[in-house]
């Protein structure tokens, strides 16, 4: 049997940039600041193409929500093995608004537009942390879901994945179609290589709207502040035990 | 890098009819291109007076003759500010994916461990193709002329460390070039295949205890008995030598003159016979070096690469990417130190100021970034010019001498400003230090580039 995929591939501040905060603390600042996949949809996409090279998978879509840049990172995604990419462009304050239930109801959307038997994801984006778009994806399919995956393996019609939990490992199986996150451990994701970087330039990339799509992006919440984390104060140098103990006394911690 | 050179002194005459080989090349090149090449130029400032040269200077002095007042056609130079495209950008942005992730966070393990996972780390640049760029692509090569593989080599200037380009370096450029263009396809399968996935690590074994410069010094026999060539001898400076899986060996194999009596044979470094020590250096701490030593080893007659009593020949072309790589590679390493002491004497103050502010130190690292961008220029020119097919033997020399000379300068330079943090093993500009102070011997001598640009100057004294 071979399936079908859809990955969704996050364009994230890379991991190896030091995050400032705007000064109007609105959000954080990005222009002129590297970018790269989020590295847990780096790993999704690894499984998908590791899954198509166990023929497994017939088709890889990635797909990606946001500014123009996204198209990018789908780029990063055809590399590694991709089919084809879907760009959802979003751009401006609704791209700054929005939120892992909009990005879900696009997956959703796109999932059944495409019918695709699995939707692969990472566990969580590195930007906001928030780790919620795989879970609403599958909610609003009504699909079954496998997050925090280590190990996929395909059983016949279903898949049994390991999932890493508190204290362990947890093996289920799971119905298709399927909801997929994955965690750390699943896979080490391949550096593309210059023949099959050129080769993504010829893959096709559909351009849509989160209205084609019938998706309202009107945020739920509001972004009131964003802070920098406390800087931590210079500590002082004593002389004594008695020195240490009388201070510790007087700041009231013992 | 640690390989030898090239010919000197009673070498002069067969080096000189080596040129002409490479000449003849270059002449129908000429021909095609109707135009100037380097050694046009030079034949303007210098008189021929060897006669071995006439063969090349004959068909020269002929254009110089039919039009000696023209001026110097400059569309004929390559533009090398167009030498990367975007798919060169590509490559270098997947060879700095794969340093920023696997590599520079664990050098300083590695440099302390006094070795890295050479294994491991081949695999993964095997796996992204970094390891054949330039090798056909029947062995899994990228089949691309070498301005990609220059590319490569700058972006490797990132690793924070001298050995890990080196080790890369001589599995791409130095100890595979030959086995590449001039081997059966049966040994390209069994040898050059491997090296390019990542699976096997390759060394180049020129260099002896009595021979490094002088390469056609070398003593080690390789005597066919059988089947087999039986190989006693040793070999010195071996990169990559503890843990390689073959060596792309230069043995004596017959009775000619010293430059038509060798072979370039691929030698299993499994085989019995063959004894590996490990040598301790100035820097270059986490590569391995070895000294390696072969008695009554056999491997087949068929593991000779190209013809047998060629070897001096193929060698004396490998050594030409083995320099070009050796400058592009330190480029962006130079410029990273110029610029980390700029970020420290801005923080450092001393009499109430940041150092940057005393003229001494920022002109002198101006005076450094520039002579940077004159190695970068002249490095891009020369790859431009050998991928268009022709003989770069004087500019790559050129190019290898200026790296060398140049590390030295800024590396020393550069570590005075750091004061007593550049004497610790706490900063960069320290392992620098000692880790390019290699590339002035290793790879041909900075004397013997000069030598080899006077024989194009014609100004080296014949010997008597």
């Amino acid at each position: 049997m071979s399936l079908r995929v859809l990955v969704g591939v996050k364009r994230v501040i890379d991991y190896a940039v030091k995050v400032r905060v705007k000064p109007d603390k609105t959000g954080v600042v990005t222009d002129g600041v590297k970018h790269s996949m989020n590295p847990f949809d780096e790993i999704a996409i690894e499984e998908a193409v590791r899954m198509k090279e166990k023929n497994i998978v017939k088709e890889i879509i990635a797909v990606s929500c946001g500014p123009q840049q996204c198209q990018e990172t789908i780029r990063t995604a055809l590399a590694m093995g991709a089919d084809r990419g879907i760009h959802v462009e979003v751009a401006g304050k609704e791209y700054e608004a929005m939120q892992p239930f909009h990005v879900s109801k696009i997956l959703a959307k796109l999932a059944q537009e495409e019918k695709v038997d699995i939707v692969l994801v990472g566990k969580q984006a590195i930007d906001d942390d928030c780790n919620q778009t795989g879970q609403m994806t599958a909610a609003l399919l009504d699909w079954s879901q496998a997050c925090f995956a280590s190990k996929v393996e395909k059983t016949d019609g279903e898949l049994t994945v390991t999932r890493e939990i508190d204290g362990g490992l947890e093996v289920i199986k799971v119905k298709l179609p399927a909801v997929i996150t994955s965690d750390l451990r699943l896979n080490e994701p391949r550096y593309a290589t210059l023949p099959n970087i050129m080769k993504a330039k010829k893959k096709p990339m559909a351009k849509k709207t989160a209205a084609d799509l019938g998706v309202d992006l009107t945020p739920r919440h509001e972004v009131l502040s964003v802070e920098d984390p406390p800087v931590r104060e210079a500590g002082i140098k004593v002389e004594t035990v008695e020195d240490l103990v009388g201070k510790l006394k007087q700041s009231g911690v013992i | 890098m640690f390989g030898a050179c090239c010919c000197r002194s009673e070498s002069n005459l067969v080096c000189n009819s080596l040129c002409c080989v490479l000449v003849v090349v270059n002449i129908s090149v000429q021909l095609r291109m109707t135009s100037v090449t380097p050694l046009r130029l030079v034949s303007r400032l210098f008189k021929p007076v060897s006669p071995v040269r006439t063969i090349t200077l004959a068909y020269v002095t002929k254009q110089c003759d039919k039009g000696s007042t023209e001026t110097y056609n400059s569309s004929y130079e390559p533009d090398i500010g167009n030498l990367y495209t975007e798919e060169h950008l590509s490559l270098r942005k997947t060879v700095r994916k794969i340093i920023d992730k696997d590599i520079n966070p664990h050098v300083d393990e590695w440099e302390a461990a006094g070795e890295f996972p050479i294994r491991e780390l081949f695999k993964k640049l095997g796996n992204a193709g970094i390891l054949g760029v330039n090798m056909p692509q029947e062995f899994g090569g990228l089949g691309l002329d070498w301005s990609y593989s220059l590319a490569v080599a700058e972006e490797l200037g990132y690793i924070n460390c001298g050995s890990i380009p080196m080790a890369i370096g001589v599995q791409t450029e130095m100890s595979t070039q030959a086995l590449a263009k001039f081997g059966s396809d049966e040994l390209r399968k069994q040898f050059l295949a491997p090296a390019v996935a990542g699976d096997m690590i390759a060394s180049i074994g020129v260099s002896e205890l009595s021979a490094g410069s002088d390469v056609a010094a070398i003593k080690t026999q390789a005597v066919r008995k059988g089947d087999d060539y039986v190989i006693n001898g040793s070999k010195m400076w071996i990169t990559n030598g503890l843990k390689a899986d073959w060596m792309c060996m230069l043995a004596n194999t017959g009775s000619g003159p010293v430059h038509k009596n060798k072979s370039l044979i691929i030698v299993p470094l499994n085989t019995k016979g063959i004894e590996r020590v490990k040598i301790d250096k100035l820097g270059m701490d986490c590569s391995d070096t070895a000294q390696i030593f072969f008695e009554d080893v056999r491997v087949p007659i068929s593991y000779c690469i190209g013809e047998e009593n060629h070897g001096f020949l193929y060698q004396m072309q490998q050594f030409q990417l083995e320099r070009l790589f050796a400058s592009g590679s330190l480029i962006i390493g130079l410029e990273t130190i110029i610029k980390e002491t700029a970020e420290y004497c801005s923080q450092r103050k001393a009499f109430g100021y940041p150092l940057i502010n005393n003229q001494i130190i920022h002109y002198t690292l101006a005076e450094l970034q520039t002579e940077v961008e004159a190695l970068r220029a002249l490095t891009y020119r020369a790859v431009a010019r050998y991928i268009r097919g022709e003989d770069v033997t004087y500019l790559a020399s050129m190019c290898k001498l200026k790296v060398g000379r140049l590390a030295r300068q800024v590396t020393d330079s550069c570590l005075q400003y750091w004061g007593g943090m550049g004497y610790t093993k706490e900063v960069k500009v320290s392992r620098m230090y000692r880790d390019f102070r290699l590339v002035s011997i290793g790879g041909g001598a900075d004397e013997v580039m000069l030598g080899i640009i006077c024989k194009y100057m014609e100004t080296l004294p014949t010997v008597k």
